[in-house]
């Protein structure tokens, strides 16, 4: 019971940016908190980073209160890029690594290591707004990372890193989750979630709509998608009954469907007009999740 | 505590160590250096392309003949040479600035000197006062010859009288203290004046800086706003008053090597010997004061704009207060008692400016600077506390926020 939020809400004035908000992070979780903009995910990581308080509910870090004490133990990745951008990066991260109650030299040869392991030893005396989007990025994940922190509180992590420093970033994570660290984190980028988190929540409007294990989000979710592929038209499918939606392709079509039944009268109506080169039934993706239970204009 | 020693120390030192601040130093010294020995520098010039004005001709045209030797004894400055040139040839050499001046001098009837001086310069104030003064003392002797006066009758003439003035106002200095106290008080309240604006307007510079690069979520996710604000505000203040130290230092070289011997120097009209060491002290107590003030509310107003180019709108208000005060006092310059400057010295956006004035020029008794120090101490604690309120939400606060209606939205920000 590392980090818990016991029926948090917070208000400004008459709007309710997080309405009774429960969550429990277990030590050494990864957990997905996702949302459309505006949701109340960055309102949520200030509550429990102690920068604003909540009008109700109780959030608590091993049993205690979160405050400036126990900022050492946290690391914050805030969305919008947070640096000095005339300050050199090195000169930059030891003073954020003393902020966070390292001793200089410690934070020297934490950030040494960790430039060498984001492959970028080669910027420790540029001026931070000399450096691309990607660069700042990472610069802005060692200053979360750099001290160590029992707590990672992550908005979007991953927002302007190209694919190959996604991979590089999602190891640095993983790693942080082996030793034993509890990390939050906040992504529009499903697939990201799907492979990092084992808990997840879906905020919409301030308020709690999805939340669990991806298994059980997923199944509880109910409905599947049957994939499948065959040289002539699908179309006709549509009509079946129990079919949601329908995306066709040049390869062939993705239905969505209500329970399993209508995979097999799928697949009979398929095998009555050709023959078919491949059929899947498949879980629905969180994207699919997403879309459905957040409204399609926030995909 | 080691919070708030670490924001102090970057807030002072990654000002202290950019190019600029260093190369507004050394620009400073060198200015100070120059304006020291400005004179010594305009007479070396001088002397170099011979256009010294210590070889000032004067040509006259005597008509009376008996002029032109008397005049030429009593002008020392002056070479006299007498011309018998037509005037208007003279006059046509004049205006090709080919001599300096011309003086026509005639005797008439009733034994009155007539004189007429032409020149082209037009700055030209101190020779025709002598010339005045000469061809009037010739005249009175003249005059005196005529009615067969001695020396010493024409010197009972015009004995001047013994007068004497004494100022029984408490709090008035002699004229002549004034004088000196005037240039040391200009001086100082022209260096509080420009540190207070220039420090202050750079700590709500900052602020808005931090807020707009976000690097203020990560800073206050590990020091608590308040602190941020007060260490940020004395590390520019130490800024301010290592930058003004060295000036000090660069002056008071620059004048001790800038020897005095140039007669219309600087050091004519302020030498060491009148420095006054309690108006020193009382001008580091108000710089610190109205600095601590201002800073206090530069750094309120800063946390609440969210681009730093919003901040010179934002913080506009504050730079009229110091303009009002520094106007006000320097009205008071001229004549320290007028009454509204008494009244402005117990306000504490003026005081700085306005008592140090006073304290500087008039002898005070000892409880009104204190009052006014006692007023100040009061704001700036009231100040920071409610600037620590506006700070803690305002610093939160994004979006299009201008005007000083927001303190309001960010003190309940604070709150939550």
């Amino acid at each position: 019971m590392a980090l818990q939020l016991e029926h948090v809400t917070k208000r400004f004035g008459e709007f309710t940016a997080v309405d009774d908000l429960t969550l429990t992070l277990e030590e050494g979780m990864m957990y997905g908190f996702l949302g459309a903009n505006g949701a109340g995910k960055t309102t949520t990581f200030r509550m429990i980073l102690g920068l604003l308080n909540a009008n109700e509910g109780r959030i608590t870090w091993n049993g205690k209160k979160i405050s400036y004490s126990t900022s050492p133990e946290i690391g914050y990745l805030p969305e919008e890029r947070g640096l000095y951008p005339k300050m050199k990066v090195e000169e930059q991260l030891v003073f954020l690594g003393e902020l966070r109650g390292m001793n200089k030299a410690d934070a020297k040869n934490s950030i040494s290591y960790w430039l060498d392991r984001f492959e970028v030893p080669q910027y420790t005396s540029k001026k931070v707004e000399e450096l691309s989007k990607g660069n700042q990025q990472k610069i802005q994940v060692i200053a979360a990372l750099m001290h160590d922190p029992k707590l990672l509180i992550l908005d979007e992590p991953f927002s302007g890193l190209d694919p190959v420093n996604v991979e590089m970033l999602k190891k640095a994570i993983l790693d942080f989750r082996n030793k034993g660290a509890t990390i939050l984190f906040s992504s529009h980028r499903m697939d990201h979630v799907e492979e990092l988190c084992e808990q997840l929540s879906i905020m919409h409007h301030g308020k709690q709509i999805v939340s669990g294990s991806l298994r059980e989000v997923k199944r509880s979710f109910g409905r599947q998608n049957v994939r499948i592929r065959s040289d002539y038209e699908l179309s006709a499918l549509d009509h079946i009954s129990g079919v949601l939606n329908a995306h066709h392709s040049v390869e062939g079509a993705v239905f969505q469907i209500e329970d399993e039944a209508v995979a097999a009268r799928l697949l009979n109506g398929a095998l009555e007009m050709g023959p078919i080169r491949h059929f899947e039934i498949e879980e629905p993706s969180l994207q699919d999740i997403f879309i459905a239970k957040v409204g399609k204009e926030h995909a | 505590m080691r919070e708030f020693g670490i924001i102090f120390k970057q807030a002072f030192l990654s000002k202290a160590k950019t190019k600029s601040f260093v190369i507004t130093t050394a620009i400073m010294i060198a200015a100070i250096f120059l304006f020291a020995n400005i004179s010594k520098i305009i007479d070396t010039v001088q002397t170099l392309t011979g256009s010294g004005d210590s070889e000032q001709v004067l040509y006259v045209k005597d008509d009376s003949g008996e002029l032109v030797d008397r005049l030429s004894a009593q002008l020392s400055d002056v070479k006299v040479e007498l011309t018998n040139e037509p005037k208007e040839t003279i006059l046509d050499k004049v205006k090709s600035e080919e001599i300096d001046s011309l003086l026509t001098v005639s005797v008439n009837q009733q034994g009155i000197i007539n004189a007429e001086y032409t020149t082209m310069s037009l700055m030209d104030f101190a020779i025709p006062m002598q010339i005045q003064e000469a061809l009037q003392s010739i005249q009175t002797e003249m005059k005196a010859d005529e009615l067969s006066l001695t020396g010493e009758q024409v010197q009972t003439l015009f004995t001047p009288i013994e007068f004497e003035q004494t100022n029984v106002s408490p709090s008035a200095k002699s004229e002549d203290e004034l004088n000196q106290a005037r240039v040391l008080v200009y001086v100082l309240m022209f260096v509080i004046y420009l540190s207070v604006i220039m420090y202050s307007s750079m700590i709500a510079m900052d602020v808005a800086n931090e807020k707009s690069s976000r690097v203020m979520e990560i800073l206050i996710s590990s020091v608590s706003p308040v602190k941020h604000m007060f260490a940020k505000v004395l590390g520019i203040g130490l800024l301010g008053i290592v930058q003004i130290v060295i000036y000090g230092l660069a002056g008071f070289i620059a004048l001790k090597t800038s020897a005095t011997e140039v007669p219309g120097g600087f050091s004519d009209f302020f030498s060491f010997s009148d420095l006054n060491i309690g108006t020193l002290i009382y001008a580091a107590v108000f710089f610190l004061l109205g600095y601590f003030l201002y800073a206090t509310l530069a750094a309120l107003l800063g946390s609440l704009v969210s681009r730093a180019e919003d901040v010179q709108q934002m913080i506009m208000p504050m730079t009229l207060l110091i303009v009002a005060a520094f106007i006000i006092a320097a009205t008071g310059l001229g004549n320290p008692e007028i009454g509204y400057l008494q009244y402005a010295s117990y306000f504490p956006f003026f005081a700085p400016l306005v008592m140090f004035l006073r304290v500087g020029m008039l002898d005070l008794p000892m409880w009104e600077p204190l009052l006014s120090i006692a007023i100040m101490l009061v704001t700036i604690f009231v100040l920071g506390w409610f600037g620590a309120r506006v700070y803690k939400g305002g610093v939160l606060m994004y979006g299009p926020s201008r005007s000083l209606k927001d303190i309001k939205k960010a003190i309940q920000l604070g709150k939550e």
